[in-house]
């Protein structure tokens, strides 16, 4: 008998997380891309907020004076830099707003909590990671405030320096940067639960004009039944006409009047998952169409 | 009731799903409320349910996995319980009672535990700084190798007395005028910047950080020798003093958390390189964090008692106290609380 439960075959970015009462959750290592689309929000978040508290300072700062508008403004830049990612990373969803926009968060390697050190250190290593190289690159290749001299070396260094950092995640099996190695922490997609409706529930008010026999719904297996499931919940109908007219035809189904395609999809998806469900009790665990060992 | 209809409604997964599902939502409700950040507005019922219902949502999800071939429920409720999971094993103290606990044991901990690092930043600095001494008292033209002209200003080796002079005494027009806190702000943010930097850099096996130290040792030194050449060695040394030992000290301490992480990385020893990356990580920035509290401290000093207070020895009693001070608090042993540590 292959495998007891009912976990999918496993992706290259899923991972195992083993709970403290053994149930195996696993977690999807979040993609580059989302990453990349999460990191773009926040910078983009982060001048925004710049932008608009400088002006509100500006012109505020007239009736407190130039000083505290001064410190007011270079604190908050500092605070900006550094601890952006990590308050909100520090906070119950381990998420910035562009994280959380992109439905990832950020989770311990080794499942345990979410330290405030490792948010510390991962965070503290953007600074050689993005902030410092991008800014010896805008501002062509002088290290701020270091050297007058514009170096082409200099510069050249930076653009090696931040290619480096920039592409390390997709050199290692976790997509970890640097960040993530020093705080051992991982990047994981965490989607709101959404209980999508029971497909087989809408089946049985129309079930009476589809009576399937046994060899009928023996044709097919599990891997079959979930693509199944996908094609109504996708609900295209140009899919739906091709994948009944298949089924029909194997099973040797003629269609009636007043049958149209998601109604027979769903009535034989009812009944095929009725089937294939009654056999798992008995531990027969169909795995596709050629797996007439449990057929049953 | 024909018998194919039988057989659809009395799916079991399907009376199952319906079964469990008030309790699978209440769960959900729970956890945004948590999650909208005010566990403490959680009633005393809630809390205890909370466990109970992510319990009740694990065990259906293993009934789920072996029995159901809904999808749908399947995927929801890993999602949801993997939620759950962070929810309730991700679970802190809350906020002030970490800071605390991280500032009686995990800060002076975590700097006892990197004593070696310590040592070798220390040692570096202090090396680099009579380097730099040397190279300028020998000949002052040196100055300009090791000093950012810029962070020099008119302190230069073509100064005269005076002007040095009038650099270490704040005159009393200018303590009239003040601004000092705006340079505060402006040397702690530019400090902790090279701070981080410090330590961020050790990655790279610890190597571009000593240089960073080293580089630090020699500006200090050049500065003490700029002023010895024109007898204000004494003089200097008190101007320094007030700040420089905690800011100073604040700098190869996050050097010394540089310097740890690039040991560990390039040295694992039996753990796994990566294992001993993560670890070395959380010692590191338990260091890095009070770093930045010591560099605010300093950036107070450098502003308010060096630019008021004119009395050479008042200035260094303030500077080696406080750095008495911190050896106390750093490396005086104290009974542990393994609850307490952040």
């Amino acid at each position: 008998m292959a495998g007891a439960t009912n976990v999918p075959p496993k992706r290259l970015s899923d991972r195992d997380l083993i709970t403290p009462e053994g149930v195996n959750l696993g977690v999807r290592l979040a993609d580059v891309s989302a990453r990349f689309g999460a990191l773009v929000i926040d910078l983009l978040v982060m001048v925004v907020i710049l932008i608009v508290a400088t002006i509100i300072i500006g012109t505020g700062g007239g009736s407190v004076g130039g000083e505290v508008t001064f410190i007011i403004w270079i604190l908050m830049f500092f605070i900006l830099r550094n601890f952006y990612f990590m308050l909100f990373e520090m906070g119950p969803r381990a998420a910035t707003p562009g994280k959380r926009m992109m439905k990832i968060r950020v989770a311990s390697r080794s499942g345990a909590r979410l330290s405030t050190s490792s948010i510390f250190a991962r965070n503290a290593m953007r600074e050689i990671e993005l902030f410092l190289p991008v800014l010896i690159l805008l501002s062509g290749g002088t290290l701020t405030g270091q050297t007058e001299a514009v170096d082409g070396w200099m510069w050249l260094a930076a653009t090696i320096w931040f290619l480096i950092f920039a592409f390390f995640p997709l050199f290692n099996k976790d997509r970890l940067r640097v960040g993530d190695l020093i705080g051992g922490t991982w990047v994981v997609r965490a989607p709101k639960p959404e209980l999508l409706p029971d497909l087989s529930a809408n089946a049985d008010a129309r079930s009476g004009q589809y009576a399937f026999t046994p060899q009928q719904l023996a044709a097919y297996g599990i891997a079959e039944l979930h693509v199944l499931e996908d094609v109504l919940r996708v609900r295209d109908p140009q899919v739906m006409r091709d994948v009944a007219e298949r089924i029909a035809e194997k099973i040797g189904w003629t269609v009636t009047q007043g049958q149209t395609s998601e109604g027979f999809l769903k009535a034989y998806y009812a009944g095929l998952r009725g089937r294939l469900e009654a056999g798992l009790l008995m531990g027969r665990r169909r795995a596709d169409k050629h797996d007439l060992e449990n057929a049953g | 009731m024909s018998s194919e209809r039988l057989d659809t409604i009395g799916l079991k997964s399907a009376r199952f799903r319906e079964e469990r599902l008030k309790s699978w939502q209440a769960l959900e409700r729970l956890l945004a409320r948590t999650e909208g950040g005010r566990t403490g507005r959680l009633s005393d019922e809630d809390l205890l349910e909370l466990p109970r219902l992510y319990r009740a949502a694990l065990s259906s999800l293993s009934v789920a996995r072996a029995t159901s071939l809904d999808q749908g429920v399947v995927r929801y409720l890993e999602s949801l319980c993997e939620r759950a999971y962070y929810t309730l094993y991700g679970a802190r103290a809350p906020l002030w009672k970490r800071f605390v606990g991280y500032l009686l044991h995990g800060w002076p901990s975590a700097v006892r535990a990197i004593w070696p690092e310590l040592l070798v930043a220390l040692g570096i600095t202090m090396l680099a700084a009579l380097i730099g001494v040397g190279f300028v008292v020998s000949d002052p033209e040196w100055f300009y190798a090791f000093v950012d002209a810029g962070l020099a200003g008119e302190r230069n080796p073509a100064a005269s007395r005076e002007t040095l002079e009038s650099v270490i005494y704040t005159s009393d027009a200018d303590k009239e005028e003040g601004g000092f806190g705006a340079f505060a702000a402006y040397l702690f943010s530019h400090n902790s910047r090279v701070a981080i930097l410090a330590f961020a850099l050790g990655f790279a096996f610890g190597i571009p950080t000593m240089f960073l130290l080293i580089q630090n040792g020699l500006m200090l030194g050049a500065f003490i020798g700029l002023h010895m050449n024109k007898q204000l060695g004494f003089e200097i040394g008190g101007w320094l003093s007030v700040h420089g030992t905690t800011e100073i000290g604040a700098i190869i301490l996050a050097g010394a958390g540089g310097l740890h992480i690039g040991r560990k990385v390039a040295f694992p020893g039996r753990q796994t390189r990566l294992a001993s990356a993560a670890a070395s990580g959380d010692i590191g920035a338990r260091v890095l964090g009070g770093v930045v509290i010591m560099l605010f401290v300093a950036g107070l000093l450098e502003a308010y008692p060096r630019q008021l207070v004119d009395s050479d020895l008042i200035r260094y009693a303030i500077g080696w106290g406080l750095f008495v001070l911190w050896c106390a608090y750093f490396f005086i042993p104290r009974r542990m609380n393994q609850s307490e540590v952040a």
